[in-house]
C-alpha cells in the first residue's frame, strides 16, 4: 500500500507534563472553534437580520404601519449590508483559522495536513470576482465544514480541560473554600471526595495527549484534501514505474556487459594470440605468420561489426546525430517494407525520452513487418501542447492485443517511465492505430557550426 | 594524387597519411576539423579530400556537413567519407550533393589498404565508393522486389559490385570471371530491372543506387 507518511508524525508521550500541555493546547483549539463559529454566526444573523425584515413586511402587525415597513427594511438592508461585509470576511476568516488549525494539528497534535488552495487569479480583485475565488474553491467549503463540525468536534480538544477542571474544583475544590459547596452523593467525606478528585484530574491528564491526538485524526479527515488519495495513486504509479525504469536499465546493462563479454573481448583476446603467436613463427616461418596477421585483422573487422550492432542497440548513431525524424527515417530507408514518415518537430525531446520513443517506433514497425502483412505503414510524429505524439499505422490485418503479446506491454511500461502512454486500435481485418504520447518539452534545433 | 585529410583522432590521421604515402598518395594538408577541412580544400585543390563523419565540436554528423560545404564550396570536388557505422540516410544525401566523384566506406575498410586505396583513386576519378554495407542493405531492403528477383545469384553479386561503384574490370577480377562475362551480366541485369545501360561507370552507379533506393 502506498500512503502518504508525514515525516511529523510522532509516537504519542503520556505523563503529567505532556498531558497538561496537551490539556493547555486543546483549550487553545475549543478558543479557535470559538472564533470559527463566531463568523458563522455573521452569516446566520445576516440570513436572520433578512428573514425577520420580510417577516416584518408581509405577517407583521401592531404598530403604525409605517413604522413596520421602516422596521422590516431596516432588517432586510442590515442583512444585506451584513452579507456584503461578512461573506468575504467569514471566508477569508475561516480560511485562516482553518490554515492555523492545520499548521497546529501537525505541531501539537501530530497530524500534518496538506494543504491546497486554488491560486487567487492574476490582477486587482474586484468584490465579485473575489468571491468567485473563495466560493468556488473546494477548499473553502471544506473550511466551513470544518468550521460548523468543530462544534461538535471541539469537545474532544477541550475534554481534557474539563474532566481536569471538574476534579479540581467540583471535588478537591470543597476542601479549601466553602464558595463551592461539596457535590452530594451518599458517602462524601472529605477524603474521598479529595481521592475521588484527584483520580479524575489524572484521568483529565493522562487522557489529555490521546484526546488531542484524536482530535487532530478527526481533524486530517475534513480538512485534507480530497487529492489525497489521488496523491497516493500517483506515488504509487511512480514507485512502479520507477522500479521497472530501473529494472529495464540493470538488465539491458547487463546485457551489454554480456555482449561485450562474449564478443568484441573475446575476439581482442584471440586476436593477441594470434598476433603472439605470428612474432613467434615471423622468422621460422613467414608465410604461416602472414596468415596468422591477416586471421588477427579479420577478427578485428569482425569484432568492429559486433561493436557496432552493440552500439546501434543501445544508442543509434543516426539518433544522437539527427534526432528522433531523421533516425525513423534511416530506419525506413532500411526496412523492406513501406513506411513513410511524416514529421514537424522543429527541436529535439530530451535524449531519454528520444530514445524511448525511437526503440518504441522500432519495435512497432517490427511488429508491424512480423505480424500485420501491412502493404504501407504511416509514421507521424508531432509536438503540440508540450506532448510529443507518435502515430504508427498500418493496413495490414489487425487484430493487435497488448494483452497477448509482451512487445507492446514493454513499450508500455517504457514510455510509462515518462508519463506516456500507449493507445492501440486494431480491429480483426485492419488497420492498426497506435498512438504513443510522451509530455515532454522540445530544446530549440541544434544550430550549424560550418 | 593530393589528398586532404579530415580525421580528429590523432591515431587514425597519423595511420591513414603513412598509408596513403606508402601507396605513393601526397598528403596536401591532414587537419583535426570541418573549419580547418574548408579552408584546407579551397587552398590546396586537393584531387580528393577524406572526411570522418564525427569530427569536432559536436562529434555527430560534422563530417558529413563538412563534406557538403566542401563540395559547396569548390564544385565536383571529391570527397571520401568514412564512418565507424554507415547510414544509407547519409549515402543518399553525399550522393545527392551535386557531381564529382563521392565515397562513403566504413573505418574497417582502411584494414585492406590496397582496395582502399583504390576506392580513394576511384573516387579521385570522378567514380563511386559506396560501402559494402549499404549495398547489403538496400538490396536486402529490395529482396521483397519483383525485378530483383529475377536476377540470377551471380547477377545480384555483379550488381552488388556495380552498386559499390567498381568498374567491369574491378568486379571481373574480384569474382575471378571474365570481363567480357561481366559485361554479358551487366547488359541482363539492365534489361531486367529496365534501366537505361550506360558504358560510364559513374552514371551507371547512380542508376543502380537510384532503383534500389527508390
Amino acid at each position: 500500500m502506498a500512503v502518504l507518511t508525514s515525516p511529523h508524525r510522532s509516537r504519542l508521550r503520556f505523563g503529567p507534563q505532556a498531558g497538561l500541555v496537551a490539556a493547555t493546547r486543546g483549550v487553545a483549539f475549543a478558543v479557535l472553534m470559538a472564533a470559527g463559529i463566531g463568523l458563522l454566526i455573521m452569516i446566520v444573523a445576516a440570513v436572520f437580520l433578512m428573514a425577520l425584515g420580510a417577516a416584518i413586511l408581509i405577517v407583521g402587525h401592531g404598530g403604525p404601519h409605517e413604522e413596520r415597513v421602516l422596521l422590516g427594511f431596516l432588517a432586510i438592508g442590515s442583512g444585506l449590508g451584513l452579507i456584503r461585509f461578512a461573506l468575504p470576511a467569514t471566508l477569508l476568516g475561516t480560511r485562516g483559522l482553518a490554515r492555523l488549525t492545520r499548521q497546529l494539528t501537525g505541531a501539537w497534535c501530530g497530524v500534518p495536513i496538506a494543504e491546497w488552495y486554488a491560486p487567487p487569479p492574476a490582477g486587482n480583485l474586484t468584490y465579485t470576482e473575489r468571491l468567485r475565488w473563495l466560493a468556488t474553491d473546494p477548499a473553502t467549503r471544506r473550511d466551513l465544514r470544518w468550521a460548523a463540525a468543530n462544534l461538535l468536534v471541539c469537545a474532544l480538544a477541550a475534554a481534557p480541560v474539563g474532566i481536569i477542571a471538574t476534579g479540581l474544583i467540583e471535588f478537591i475544590g470543597p476542601e479549601f473554600t466553602r464558595l463551592i459547596p461539596p457535590p452530594a452523593f451518599p458517602g462524601n467525606t472529605p477524603r474521598t471526595l479529595v481521592v475521588l478528585g484527584l483520580a479524575i484530574t489524572s484521568v483529565g491528564v493522562l487522557a489529555a495527549p490521546a484526546l488531542l491526538r484524536a482530535y487532530g485524526l478527526v481533524a486530517r479527515s475534513i480538512l485534507a484534501p480530497d487529492g489525497e488519495a489521488e496523491l497516493a495513486l500517483r506515488v504509487r504509479q511512480l514507485t512502479q514505474t520507477r522500479t521497472e525504469a530501473l529494472d529495464t536499465g540493470a538488465a539491458e546493462i547487463r546485457r551489454i556487459e554480456r555482449d561485450l563479454h562474449d564478443g568484441a573481448q573475446a575476439r581482442l583476446v584471440a586476436m593477441g594470440m594470434t598476433l603472439d603467436a605470428a612474432g613467434q613463427i615471423i622468422d621460422s616461418n613467414p608465410d604461416a605468420a602472414r596468415a596468422l596477421v591477416l586471421e588477427a585483422r579479420d577478427a578485428s573487422v569482425k569484432a568492429l561489426a559486433e561493436l557496432r550492432a552493440l552500439v546501434r542497440g543501445i544508442h543509434p548513431p543516426v539518433l544522437a546525430d539527427r534526432g528522433l525524424a531523421d533516425a525513423i527515417r534511416a530506419l525506413a530507408l532500411d526496412a523492406s517494407a513501406r513506411i513513410s514518415l511524416a514529421s514537424d518537430l522543429n527541436g529535439r525531446p530530451p535524449a531519454p525520452v528520444e530514445s524511448a520513443a525511437y526503440f518504441a517506433v522500432c519495435e512497432l514497425l517490427a511488429n508491424v513487418s512480423k505480424h500485420a502483412e501491412a502493404r504501407q505503414t504511416w509514421v507521424d510524429i508531432r509536438h503540440t501542447d508540450g506532448m510529443l505524439r507518435i502515430g504508427v499505422t498500418d493496413n495490414g490485418h489487425g487484430g493487435a492485443e497488448p494483452a497477448r503479446g509482451t512487445g507492446l506491454r514493454g513499450i508500455e511500461r517504457r514510455l510509462a517511465a515518462f508519463d506516456g502512454v500507449l493507445a492501440i486500435s486494431s480491429p480483426p481485418g485492419g488497420p492498426t492505430a497506435v498512438t504513443m504520447e510522451v509530455p515532454c518539452a522540445l530544446s530549440s534545433p541544434k544550430t550549424s557550426s560550418c | 594524387m593530393r589528398v586532404v585529410i579530415a580525421e580528429d583522432l590523432f591515431l587514425l590521421r597519423d595511420g591513414l597519411t603513412r598509408m596513403l604515402q606508402a601507396h605513393g598518395l601526397q598528403i596536401a594538408a591532414a587537419v583535426d576539423n570541418g573549419v580547418d577541412l574548408l579552408a584546407a580544400v579551397t587552398a590546396d585543390q586537393p584531387d580528393v579530400a577524406i572526411v570522418d563523419v564525427r569530427l569536432p565540436p559536436t562529434f555527430t554528423d560534422e563530417g558529413i556537413r563538412a563534406a557538403l560545404a566542401a563540395r559547396r564550396e569548390v564544385p565536383g570536388l571529391p570527397v571520401l567519407v568514412l564512418s565507424q557505422y554507415v547510414e544509407q540516410l547519409y549515402a543518399r544525401e553525399l550522393l545527392a550533393s551535386g557531381s564529382g566523384g563521392i565515397g562513403y566506406l566504413l573505418k574497417d575498410r582502411v584494414f585492406d589498404s590496397g582496395q582502399f586505396v583504390d576506392a580513394v583513386r576511384r573516387v579521385a576519378a570522378g567514380g563511386t565508393a559506396m560501402d559494402p554495407e549499404v549495398i547489403a542493405r538496400l538490396l536486402a531492403r529490395n529482396t521483397g522486389d519483383g525485378a530483383l528477383a529475377a536476377l540470377s545469384r551471380r547477377e545480384r553479386e555483379v550488381l552488388a559490385l556495380m552498386a559499390e561503384g567498381r568498374s567491369n574490370a574491378a568486379i571481373a577480377q574480384r569474382l575471378v570471371i571474365t570481363e567480357r562475362a561481366v559485361a554479358k551480366h551487366t547488359a541482363s541485369i539492365f534489361l531486367k530491372l529496365d534501366l537505361q545501360p550506360s558504358d560510364d561507370d559513374n552514371r551507371r552507379v547512380l542508376a543502380v543506387l537510384a532503383y534500389l533506393g527508390g
